[in-house]
């Protein structure tokens, strides 16, 4: 690698452009979010420069914002429910995906998939006309049933993709033994998917903290955290919206490093589904 | 080495949930788009005028292609910021390389809605751009048009799928062996001759994976538009949205998605054959 960067002025030239642009582009990602945090501190609202009149009062506005909190609670509650859900039918997905033949395999791959790439809305209220033809009332559990469906595909790519590298001798040398399947499953497939299953839990976990638009046709009374938000921006905004978000990132960063600490003496980079899913839909 | 009821067992559960609740509606919004409204209500009557409505009204013809042209920008623009970021962080980040590939992520664990609600902080009349271009005395009064207008869905639609499109273009350039770049600089080829020609050519199927997510999931926003959209930002989710709520021609709107989804469908199907193609092993 450094040969490619010692080859002159030319070399040098282009280094700095790439420089350039990369911090550019950091700017680009991070400026919104530097603008957020920034005037969650803004006494005089969530916009005008400079920021003035710095103040913690809308965190304390936040703190006795109860309809927030239930929100909160509430998208914890939905978030949860979805990683039992996904993972609970994404693992043995990824399973039979690796393992099995039956006949429609190939569309169950695609359709498992389906999800992630078609926009949400459709997702949906697809769903919303199942419930809807079933008279069934729209509620928490609906929302849990569409984020858990949809997200299927998440925790199969991840652990699809563990299994690519799961050595199958081990496998075949506790079945050898005398174990049975379901032994040999609790005892070696699933501790050797321990990453990859973590890795697609927090995934799961945030993507459906932040999931608005599955959601926003199977809404009951009960408000996730986006959808409480999403009613806010319409009525008018104040930085208290910024103050939640900052709480809500900040946690999301301790996860983040907290996950990175466990993940790295296994293997770096992480893969995002991103990466996967398209390749192999 | 894994029996029958092995593989019945894995693949039994997650092909009857998926079935149920992915399968079932998605065919039943199928259904619906040859329903039609009277009366307020549903009827089931099999025809297809949902469909010629679709073909002779110019409002949905419009706003399609409006939604295409600004999908089909934010992937110009997500592979023009992207693109020599991800060949930066392959190529040059040196030791640093993970920290910079981490920067990248973080900005997607920030709630989408929260991000497309800090650039609507940023772009508004009294945003924190504008303030701050009356601040250094640039211009004198706002400017109205940044905010509510199909530049800032773009804007904020790139800043969304840029990270989108680095990580798959970065894993394409961190899969290409270095020693193919090594033989190409021995044999005398210029560094912007070893990057066209070998480099550049390897990296196209993740540049097709990246350039397909960062179209199709922009394709389907009702979110940006909607939030900064105004009204010659409508794209086509937002009419979906209309249509299930306050409109209510669900059958219509099912029409749409289906349509949706077809176009979704086919843009996999081509592209997967594209990266195939063009795949380098």
């Amino acid at each position: 690698m450094e040969l490619l960067v010692s080859t002159g002025a030319h070399a040098s030239r282009k280094l700095r452009w790439l420089s350039v642009h990369s911090v550019a582009v950091y700017a680009f990602l991070y400026l919104p979010i530097v603008t957020l945090i920034v005037y969650s501190f803004n006494g005089a609202g969530v916009g005008g420069f400079p920021p003035r009149n710095l103040t913690l009062n809308w965190y304390r506005i936040l703190w006795q914002d109860d309809p927030i909190w239930v929100s909160v609670q509430n998208s914890l509650i939905v978030a949860a429910s979805a990683v039992g859900i996904a993972l609970g039918f994404g693992i043995p997905a990824a399973l039979a995906l690796d393992r099995a033949d039956f006949p429609g395999k190939a569309i169950f791959r695609r359709l498992v998939l389906l999800p992630l790439i078609l926009p949400g809305i459709i997702t949906g209220l697809s769903i919303l006309m199942l419930v809807n033809v079933a008279q069934v009332k729209l509620s928490l559990w609906t929302i849990i049933l569409g984020h858990g469906t949809a997200l299927i595909s998440v925790a199969t790519t991840e652990v699809f993709a563990g299994l690519q590298k799961l050595d199958r001798a081990q496998e075949e040398a506790s079945l050898d033994l005398g174990a049975n399947y379901w032994q040999t499953f609790w005892r070696i497939t699933l501790p050797n998917l321990k990453l990859p299953i973590i890795g697609a839990a927090l995934l799961i976990f945030t993507l459906s903290m932040d999931e608005i638009a599955v959601s926003f046709f199977l809404i009951g009374r009960d408000n996730t955290l986006p959808l409480e938000i999403w009613g806010r921006l319409r009525r008018g905004i104040t930085p208290e919206i910024n103050a939640i978000s900052t709480v809500i990132f900040v946690f999301s960063l301790v996860a983040i490093v907290l996950w990175y600490r466990m993940r790295m003496p296994a293997e770096i980079p992480a893969e995002m589904p991103a990466e996967n899913s398209v390749s192999y839909l | 080495m894994f029996s029958r009821a092995y593989k019945a067992a894995v693949s039994l559960p997650p092909l009857i949930w998926v079935t149920l609740f992915l399968l079932v509606p998605y065919l039943l919004m199928f259904c619906y788009s040859f329903w039609t409204v009277a009366g307020g209500n549903v009827v089931h009557q099999w025809n297809l005028s949902n469909y010629g409505d679709l073909i002779t009204k110019d409002v949905y013809r419009a706003t399609l292609f409006r939604s295409m042209r600004i999908a089909a920008r934010v992937t110009i623009f997500a592979l023009l910021l992207g693109y020599p970021l991800a060949y930066f962080l392959s190529f040059y980040a040196g030791a640093r390389k993970n920290l910079f590939y981490q920067l990248v992520i973080i900005p997607l664990w920030v709630s989408y809605l929260v991000r497309a609600y800090a650039w609507k902080t940023i772009l508004g009349t009294d945003g924190v751009l504008n303030t701050l271009l009356q601040f250094l005395h640039i211009t004198q009064h706002p400017v109205d048009s940044l905010l509510y207008s199909p530049f800032a869905v773009v804007l904020t639609l790139t800043h969304i799928y840029t990270p989108f499109v680095v990580l798959p273009i970065y894993a394409a350039l961190e899969h290409i062996p270095r020693t193919l770049v090594e033989a190409s600089n021995d044999l005398g080829a210029s560094p912007a001759q070893t990057f066209w020609r070998v480099i550049f050519p390897l990296s196209v199927p993740g540049m097709v994976a990246g350039a397909t997510f960062a179209f199709v999931l922009s394709l389907g926003d009702f979110l940006a538009p909607q939030l900064l959209g105004g009204p010659s930002g409508i794209m086509i989710s937002n009419i979906v949205v209309s249509l299930f709520g306050a409109a209510f021609n669900w059958p219509l709107g099912a029409a749409i998605s289906f349509c949706i989804l077809v176009l979704v469908v086919s843009l996999l199907a081509l592209t997967e054959r594209l990266e195939k193609k063009w795949s380098y092993s």
